[in-house]
């Protein structure tokens, strides 16, 4: 079991009141069962807020039906006509919602909120650590390719090239994680994260050749 | 057991909940060049008319001495007599700043009072100076009125529409303009989203469309996913300074230079606009348009082939169809990929935005729903399932960036654009000096670089930072914007907790006293609508104790003695008797003195609750134990 996990469970026993009829609240329910009112959202991670078990294998398709779902119970239209305290609590619902559901619905979001619950952050206080010469070398060669694309193919290519190389470090992300092999996953996340970035760089230069 | 279960909140957050009482909400469409007002019942929306069945309202208000304001078709006639008495387009200005609009004059149909630049820009009209929130506020409570003529009782709820590509300061704007209307905004919701909602519930489309809205000077462009009652925005764009009031523009000039002769006194520069859309409205039906001038006491005949029009115009449709082209890319979309085009705005209706629209597209697009009409008639859609519930679900998204200034002026983005809301992101920033206890915070939108380059939406300073080593402070600045896209800017020093919360009024914005002021000044019933409003909030306030109540006695009566239990039941009753009446104050009181009796349930209902979890914590340890394996 993880350690987030462990403190989700620990929560699941834990009881808090109601603020509205001060009665016991089981801490993962949304609503109050006995007044029905919404209540305030509990710490946990994003997958958690999804109702989701930690993995990084998860079907897209999934994550975004529940994603609605659950929007469909706390966004603010719901509750236009309730309490000032309840739409106060549905705010911070939804907000939350939409920041697991932009976090778990990319795969990088996925893979670096999975290490950070591991407590192996791929980035440090926002800086990245570059250690591996080999992934370097690589991220330089193909920015120099960026930068000397002359026409829109040239850019279509890399984009190409980097997305299905994105591709399959995704599927060997899913193999470390599903393996538990964190040091693995942590290495895969970084190259993915140089990946994203060249990614939106080519984009960027993609849509120049548009205009 | 201290528990405080009386929540205080602002007046106006707390609509009806009660069907009796609950009023009517309309959607409002307030446009640059016409406003609508629409209702929705059972999901059907219908746009209100007067009696002569006249839709759209003009947003056009005619200020005359010793008169209420005049609003709509009548003012818009009183352009000819008396140019410098009638505001028009004043949308352009909302949210503006006097150094947003000061190198526009003279091309803008507006004499703009001289001020501060970072303050909101002023218009004399006539004696008078008024505020383009002022003005917005004339035109809703027109639309307010036609409403309550059409239904026939009060309406004091509205969703109103504002462009996607509208910054938090227009937003802003648009909101209090509401408030001096006497209308609590249920939800400001974007023009194309609305749109959308009205064709997708009409039509029953699921898929991805676009929403292209040319207004009369208002620019969107939304990509929106439509599934099962889900409306997705995926991305939007557009240009908040760019409509078909710009095409009235480019023909006025075109004519003005075939008069030849001085320049035109801004009365007459008007008349010539007003002419000048004729000429526009002539050419999206026939190919050549003419028109006699009769200004400064000479006449004049003129001709406009529409390809000649269309030359005019082709760069204004080109800065359209280039933000087109971005939203698509935005949303990481090709054309083929869209299953629709909605055309929203009567500028769409001129031939050449259609013929550009379907090309970059590869599709027709589609025109089913009035584009004067659809907007006006989703915020009626949204109104209703606001009040009344509903299964759809809006989801939008930010249309510009947020961020803050840092060291040389550049830009840290917090909140990127497109990011769906309501959201919250927070960035840690840190001291720069030795001793530094204050730090100043710039909150800028926009996609540019540089400060200077974005909109500066508010500036704050969080003071009170003890005095540390350089870098040693952890400042935590959190934008959260809520679900009518305004924001919220907190600041803390996380090693001590200082803490500041700024709700952003906006540089350009009104500030609370002005908008007391002019709340006293313009609401012939402000008093009576605040009191009232109050009322509700204390109904509904005493009405959630009571329901909250009785659902805990269900379950757990059997935790108070008959004496506890009537004592309790009696002062509900007391609540139930003040609710029905109309004394807040009694209704206050009695909520009150139930609150503080049913302290002790309370206290015994969580004890109850407590025990029961941990007997069934002891339980689920047991059973795991016997089973030998956890999951």
């Amino acid at each position: 079991m993880t350690t987030a996990e462990a403190t989700a469970r620990g929560e699941a026993q834990a009881v808090r009141a109601c603020w509205s009829c001060r009665g016991p609240v089981p801490a993962r329910e949304r609503f109050c069962p006995t007044c029905g009112l919404v209540q305030e959202p509990v710490a946990g991670d994003h997958f958690a807020r999804l109702d989701l078990e930690p993995r990084f294998d998860i079907d897209a398709t999934d994550v975004e039906r529940r994603y609605f779902a659950l929007q469909r119970q706390f966004h603010p239209d719901r509750f236009a006509a309730r309490s000032a305290k309840e739409k106060a609590l549905s705010l911070r619902h939804a907000t939350a919602l939409n920041e697991a559901y932009k976090v778990l619905k990319d795969p990088l979001g996925r893979a670096e909120h999975l290490l950070s619950l591991a407590g192996r952050p791929v980035r440090a206080d926002g800086a990245e650590t570059v250690s591996d010469p080999e992934l370097l070398m690589e991220a330089m060669e193909l920015r120099e390719r960026l930068s000397e694309a002359a026409a829109a193919a040239a850019v279509d290519a890399l984009l190409a090239e980097t997305r299905a190389n994105s591709a399959a470090l995704e599927r060997k992300l899913g193999h470390a994680f599903a393996a538990g092999d964190f040091a693995a996953a942590q290495k895969l996340a970084l190259r993915l994260r140089y990946a994203a970035k060249l990614i939106d760089e080519a984009r960027e230069r993609r849509r120049r050749f548009d205009r | 057991m201290s528990m405080q279960i009386l929540e205080i909140h602002e007046p106006g957050e707390t609509p009806l909940p009660h069907e009796a009482e609950r009023e009517l909400a309309v959607g409002i469409d307030l446009g640059t060049t016409n406003s609508l007002v629409a209702i929705a019942r059972d999901t059907r929306p219908e746009v209100l008319r007067l009696m002569h069945g006249e839709a759209l309202l003009p947003s056009v208000v005619a200020y005359l001495d010793g008169r209420q304001p005049v609003v709509g078709h009548e003012a818009r006639a009183l352009i000819g007599e008396h140019p410098d008495r009638v505001v028009r387009s004043v949308k352009r200005l909302m949210g503006r700043g006097y150094g947003d609009v000061k190198a526009l004059a003279g091309t803008l149909p507006f004499t703009v009072e001289p001020g501060e630049a970072e303050r909101m820009v002023r218009l004399r009209v006539g004696g008078r100076v008024v505020t383009p929130v002022e003005v917005s506020a004339d035109i809703l409570r027109a639309l307010k009125n036609r409403a309550e003529l059409a239904l026939d009782r009060p309406v004091t709820q509205a969703v109103i529409t504002v462009p996607a590509y509208f910054d938090d300061a227009a937003r802003t704007a648009t909101k209090d303009a509401a408030r001096l209307a006497g209308l609590q905004v249920l939800r400001l919701v974007n023009e194309p989203t609305a749109a959308a909602l009205a064709y997708g519930l009409d039509k029953g489309a699921e898929g991805t469309y676009a929403v292209y809205d040319l207004g009369g000077g208002t620019f969107d462009v939304s990509i929106l996913r439509l599934e099962k009652g889900v409306f997705q925005v995926l991305a939007t764009g557009g240009d908040a300074a760019l409509g078909g009031d710009d095409f009235d523009h480019l023909i006025a000039e075109r004519l003005a230079a075939e008069r030849g002769g001085p320049q035109l006194a801004p009365g007459d520069a008007k008349r010539l606009l007003e002419a000048a859309r004729g000429v526009k409205e002539q050419l999206s039906q026939a190919s050549q348009a003419e028109i006699e001038l009769d200004l400064a006491r000479a006449k004049t005949r003129h001709k406009l082939a529409r390809a000649e029009f269309e030359a005019m115009i082709a760069p204004l449709v080109d800065r359209t169809i280039a933000a087109a082209k971005a939203v698509l890319h935005d949303a990481d979309l090709a054309s083929a990929e869209i299953k629709g085009v909605v055309l929203v705005g009567g500028s769409t209706r001129v031939p050449l935005v259609r013929r550009r629209v379907a090309e970059v597209f590869g599709r027709e697009p589609l025109g089913d729903i009035d584009p004067d009409e659809v907007v006006a008639l989703g915020a009626a859609l949204q109104a209703e399932a606001l009040t009344h519930g509903s299964d759809t679900l809006l989801l939008d998204v930010i249309p510009l960036s947020l961020g803050i200034e840092t060291m040389g002026g550049l830009i840290e983005k917090v909140v990127p654009r497109n990011s769906p809301i309501p959201t919250a992101q927070a960035q840690e920033f840190t001291t720069y000096q030795d001793g530094q206890t204050a730090m100043a915070i710039h909150v800028v939108q926009g996609e540019r670089e540089l400060a200077e380059q974005n909109r500066s939406l508010a500036r704050f300073t969080l003071t009170g930072i003890p005095p540390m080593a350089a870098g040693a402070a952890r400042i935590l600045v959190t934008y959260a914007v809520d679900a009518d896209g305004i924001l919220t800017v907190s600041a803390e020093e996380r090693m001590t907790g200082v803490s500041q919360s700024v709700e952003v009024r906006p540089s350009y914005g009104l500030t609370e006293d002005e908008m007391i002021g002019m709340l006293r000044d313009s609401m012939e019933h402000g008093a009576e609508d605040m009191e009232r409003r109050l009322l509700v909030e204390a109904q509904v306030e005493g009405r959630r104790l009571l329901l909250a109540l009785r659902a805990a006695l269900k379950v757990d009566a059997d935790l108070l003695d008959a004496t506890e239990g009537g004592s309790i039941e009696g002062l509900a009753a007391v609540l139930d008797r003040a609710i029905e009446g109309s004394d807040r104050h009694a209704i206050a009181a009695a909520q009150e003195a139930l609150d503080q009796a049913s302290q002790e349930f309370a206290a015994r209902r969580m004890d109850r609750g407590i025990r029961t979890a941990l007997s069934g914590r002891a339980l689920d340890d047991l059973e795991r134990r016997m089973g030998g394996a956890a999951d």
